[in-house]
């Protein structure tokens, strides 16, 4: 498969999210704010990118039994990074990110690739999946996140877009708004597919 | 935090629903909520695992990782713990009890990826809770958790049958389901607030 082709079917036409419903308890979770998400996005890109890479250069060396227990202390470590890294330099985004940052570790989406993937691929490919399917996933989390924040706040990445005039939709910012978003996103996104086909 | 672990237990279950509100563990939630017996199984193994791993997971946190000084390290031992208790519940059901491992034993090894285990040793170390607290809320959740996919698992029984459009039939419909279901906890969060 050619890099380009790799990009494009781990990002759009495969999407984790919306193709196979994987990663969605933290696509819910932080989607009230945008900058929450991109942040969050950037993490699992990160962690995508770079445990895609070493699980396949190890690939050939990993026992199959312990193959999940292998993979899941490779991700771990990357996530550890991710949140140092975070609590050192962002320290207000990682306090309201809270625990989602170490439940990157049992991101569906991340041990679905290693699994899927980078067990299979040579290590520069699996990097290329990894962040094809890590934009993907960022790419859903900032949409749900645009509409809740625009409605929920009146805000884009904490900019007030809309004035005092309007009148803040306090469900976005709840719960259960997370989980109609997302099934409108799914519902839009499938319709036509299944049409054609 | 001055909660008595007993409202936190009920809080867990109710208010602060860890699938409703904290959206923890949605993957397993909506695969398996296809039928009621199964949903009953494997939310009876989350109540259990998250119970005792939380305890586990409080004693090794504060008696072995905070006097190293290698808290950083929470998530890698976390998961070594959730990890080993569920293949070592797997090992003792199969030895001592054979009916309820073909039970429950099948739905052990999704456990160790169900990100609500994990995510309530997270949020029991980030609220800062005494043991009590943190046995009563890994119980209250798992209770939640349960009470939530067997909600789930029967009105998708009920509607089987019923016209849906095409866009929406599966993953789609359950989340719909799903936040209607968190609205309707969310009547339940003016009686206590645990953070």
């Amino acid at each position: 498969m050619k890099k380009k082709e790799i990009f494009i079917t781990s990002a759009f036409t495969q999407n984790s999210v919306w193709r196979q419903i994987l990663g969605i308890c933290s696509a819910l979770a932080v989607t009230n704010l945008m900058l929450n998400s991109l942040v969050m996005g950037l993490g699992v890109i990160f962690t995508l990118a770079l445990s895609g890479f070493t699980i396949s250069l190890i690939r050939e060396y990993i026992p199959k039994r312990i193959r999940m227990m292998v993979q899941t202390l490779i991700i771990a470590s990357y996530v550890i990074i991710v949140d140092l890294f975070l609590k050192t330099f962002y320290p207000e985004i990682s306090k309201s990110l809270g625990p989602y940052v170490g439940l990157i570790i049992t991101n569906c989406i991340i041990m679905g690739r290693a699994e899927a993937f980078a067990g299979k691929n040579s290590p520069v490919d699996s990097v290329i999946d990894g962040i094809g399917a890590g934009m993907g996933y960022t790419l859903v989390l900032l949409i749900i996140a645009s509409v809740r924040e625009l409605f929920g706040f009146g805000s884009l990445f904490g900019i007030p877009i809309l004035g005092d005039w309007w009148t803040k939709w306090s469900i976005m910012v709840m719960a259960p708004s997370a989980f109609f978003m997302l099934a409108i996103l799914i519902w839009i996104i499938n319709t036509p597919r299944q049409k054609r086909g | 935090m001055e909660l008595n672990a007993f409202i936190i237990f009920f809080a867990a279950i109710f208010t602060s629903n860890i699938l409703l509100t904290n959206f923890l563990g949605m993957c397993s939630f909506l695969s398996v909520s296809k039928e009621i017996e199964s949903s009953i199984g494997l939310g009876m193994a989350v109540t259990f695992v998250m119970t005792v791993t939380s305890a586990i997971n409080y004693v090794v946190y504060h008696f072995i990782l905070v006097p190293l000084d290698i808290i950083y390290l929470q998530y890698i031992i976390f998961i070594i713990v959730i990890a080993a208790f569920v293949q070592l519940t797997e090992m003792v059901l199969e030895r001592f009890s054979p009916l309820l491992y073909y039970s429950l034993g099948i739905f052990l090894p999704l456990i160790t990826v169900n990100c609500a285990i994990l995510g309530v040793s997270l949020f029991m170390i980030i609220r800062d809770y005494s043991f009590l607290q943190a046995v009563a809320y890994g119980a209250g959740s798992g209770l939640g958790w349960l009470l939530a996919i067997l909600i789930l698992a029967g009105i998708r029984k009920k509607i089987k049958d019923k016209y849906v459009p095409t866009g929406l039939v599966g993953a789609g419909l359950s989340l719909i389901i799903t936040g209607i279901m968190a609205l309707a906890f969310v009547g339940f969060s003016g009686i206590v607030v645990i953070q």
